[in-house]
């Protein structure tokens, strides 16, 4: 579903990612995990065209998507949440989830001013699909809230919501359960899991632990922006390198 | 199940009564801007409706950009006086029909703007606000300088007034209904823009553009159009402007008149077309009063943006709702106790 090939990124004179080339199966949940500065964040943003890469490709579906811009990754079924929750504020939670419609629907300038039939319809099937999302995850009570206003756990919510809205085939979750209590992080694995059941495959960078091991069926650990190593959970649980990394050597 | 489809049918009903609101208000607001000459004595007040008129587009056109899409534009005076000398040179000189001049007015002003946008909406936050304040700049000295085209400081006269076969619209009661008939327009326009997939994409783009362009908003290509849009409505408000006047100079398409653009926009209300209309009345009102104060009035526009932005930050447009919501609630709990 998604490959890295070689991935190096210099920021000045600081090596963040070095030769990084790694693989997600289709219809996997693959988590990457790392003690802080490992280069997780990195790696998302090189993927999702956010950062250029100084060095190597990424393949989206045996599709090389490295040079595209950002905003074209969303059709292609590319789709990512923030580690700090990146909503539309000022907006209505519906609006926020009907923005992520913007890839399902056409209408232009013209069409939308003049109030065409085309984009009546269009709008129709935007508001229809969005209140479906709202629904998936729960969020239906709050529809008319403005996102702003939301408590950080159903904001978290939303972020999925709204990228789920755009039909993706790959979703890379940028700490889930960060900021989460237990109660909201169980919830949060629950939905997860539900997102991977509708066939979508997951990647996620996540510190908490229990989270990682209970819900991924492959784990990718990088530590000083190199790959460490990369197994089931169990194979990474025994792996002495990782052990190390995370407990300090000697 | 059921209750999830309740809610959900709650919600579309919200939002469908939403709507038939709107189109509510639209309409009320359109029957009073009819009737409203009816009421008046004396071309003194219609001449200064017509420049409401006119300042509403302008704002509705600043807002677009600046309360939408969050771009500020410190230049929009620019394409005001674009459209209007544009128009007046074509119709003076070249003997070109006023409609037609219009038009051509509003295709060069967002040729210009679309140009322009592409190098000019990549910077952000100040120094968006610098680059747009030096093509306001750059055009202001075109208008001044270019003294064989548009007459210089000493403006351009003569400029035809506006006609439908033997209608002219000369006087100040064919030119109210003109102005506004096109007000109202942009208005619906600007109005139905907001509402739809593009106006969401915008308003993304202002609260997180990141985010917007994960979700597959082309954010950098949206900014120019609605740049480019809201440069067209300006030309146009520019070229009714001159017809309407007969006279332009370059001093009412100065930095000044730049400034005083933002400030309805920011008075009224940021993202609300209404707000608009409200910013450019108290702005164009104003200034009859302050005629006292001679060039001092920009003190009274400074202050009142101060305490806008501090206290009012949604504009009057946001006091006026939160007054309906207060007054309807105590209706609402008025009648519950009786009950």
């Amino acid at each position: 579903m998604l490959r890295l090939d070689g991935i190096t990124k210099i920021f000045g004179g600081l090596t963040a990612l070095e030769a990084v080339s790694l693989e997600v199966k289709k219809g996997s949940i693959t988590g990457v995990i790392g003690p802080n500065g490992a280069g997780k964040t990195t790696l998302f943003n090189i993927v999702t065209g956010l950062y250029t890469q100084t060095s190597g490709e990424v393949y989206l579906a045996e599709k090389n998507i490295s040079r595209l811009a950002t905003e074209s990754l969303a059709a292609l079924g590319l789709v990512r949440t923030f580690q700090n929750v990146e909503l539309f504020g000022q907006m209505t939670v519906l609006e926020n989830v009907m923005v992520g419609l913007h890839t399902k629907s056409r209408s232009g300038v013209i069409s939308c001013a003049f109030k065409l039939p085309r984009q009546i319809k269009e709008e129709k099937y935007i508001k229809e699909k969005a209140l479906n999302w709202l629904e998936f995850t729960g969020l239906t009570a709050e529809a008319g809230n403005t996102a702003n206003n939301l408590p950080f756990g159903k904001g978290r919510l939303l972020e999925i919501a709204r990228t789920m809205a755009a039909e993706p085939q790959l979703i890379l979750m940028d700490e889930p359960a960060a900021g989460l209590n237990d109660m909201e992080t169980a919830q949060m694995a629950g939905l997860i899991y539900k997102i991977w059941e509708s066939g979508i495959t997951v990647v996620l960078v996540e510190h908490n632990m229990d989270l990682v091991m209970d819900i991924c069926d492959s784990i990718i650990v990088l530590n000083l922006g190199k790959k460490l190593a990369e197994g089931t959970p169990r194979e990474i649980q025994e792996n002495p390198a990782v052990i190390a990394a995370y407990l300090g050597e000697g | 199940m059921l209750q999830l489809f309740l809610k959900n049918g709650l919600v579309a009903k919200t939002t469908m009564t939403k709507e038939k609101r709107e189109i509510i208000i639209f309409l009320i607001f359109t029957l009073a801007v009819l009737i409203t000459p009816f009421f008046l004595r004396g071309s003194y007040f219609l001449n200064v409706l017509v420049f409401i008129g006119i300042n509403t587009m302008l704002a509705v056109a600043l807002n677009l950009l600046l309360g939408y899409a969050g771009q500020i534009s410190l230049g929009h005076a620019a394409f005001f006086g674009l459209g209007a000398y544009v128009s007046g040179v074509l119709t003076t000189r070249f003997g070109l029909d006023p409609w037609l001049a219009l038009v051509i007015a509003a295709a060069v002003s967002g040729v210009l703007a679309f140009i322009i946008g592409f190098p000019i909406l990549k910077l952000k936050g100040h120094y968006l606000a610098m680059a747009t304040l030096g093509f306001g700049i750059i055009m202001f000295i075109i208008f001044n300088e270019t003294v064989a085209v548009t007459g210089g400081p000493s403006g351009l006269s003569g400029i035809p007034n506006i006609q439908i076969s033997s209608l002219i619209f000369d006087n100040d009661w064919s030119n109210y209904y003109l102005i506004w008939t096109i007000t109202l327009l942009v208005m619906l326009l600007s109005i139905n823009l907001s509402q739809s997939r593009i106006g969401r994409a915008l308003r993304a783009i202002a609260d997180s553009e990141v985010a917007a362009r994960v979700m597959g908003v082309n954010a950098r290509l949206l900014k120019v159009q609605i740049f480019t849009v809201s440069a067209v409505i300006s030309a146009m408000a520019g070229s009714l402007y001159a017809h309407t006047m007969t006279f332009i100079s370059p001093a009412s398409f100065g930095f000044n008149f730049s400034i005083e653009l933002v400030t309805m926009v920011i008075i009224g209300g940021l993202g609300s077309i209404y707000g608009s209309f409200l910013g450019a009345a108290i702005l164009t009102i104003l200034p009859e009063f302050l005629r006292i104060l001679q060039d001092f009035d920009i003190i009274v526009y400074g202050l009142m943006l101060i305490i806008m932005t501090m206290y009012l930050p949604g504009g009057l447009i946001s006091g006026l709702e939160q007054i309906a919501g207060f007054i309807g609630s105590k209706i609402k709990s008025r009648g519950g106790s009786h009950a």
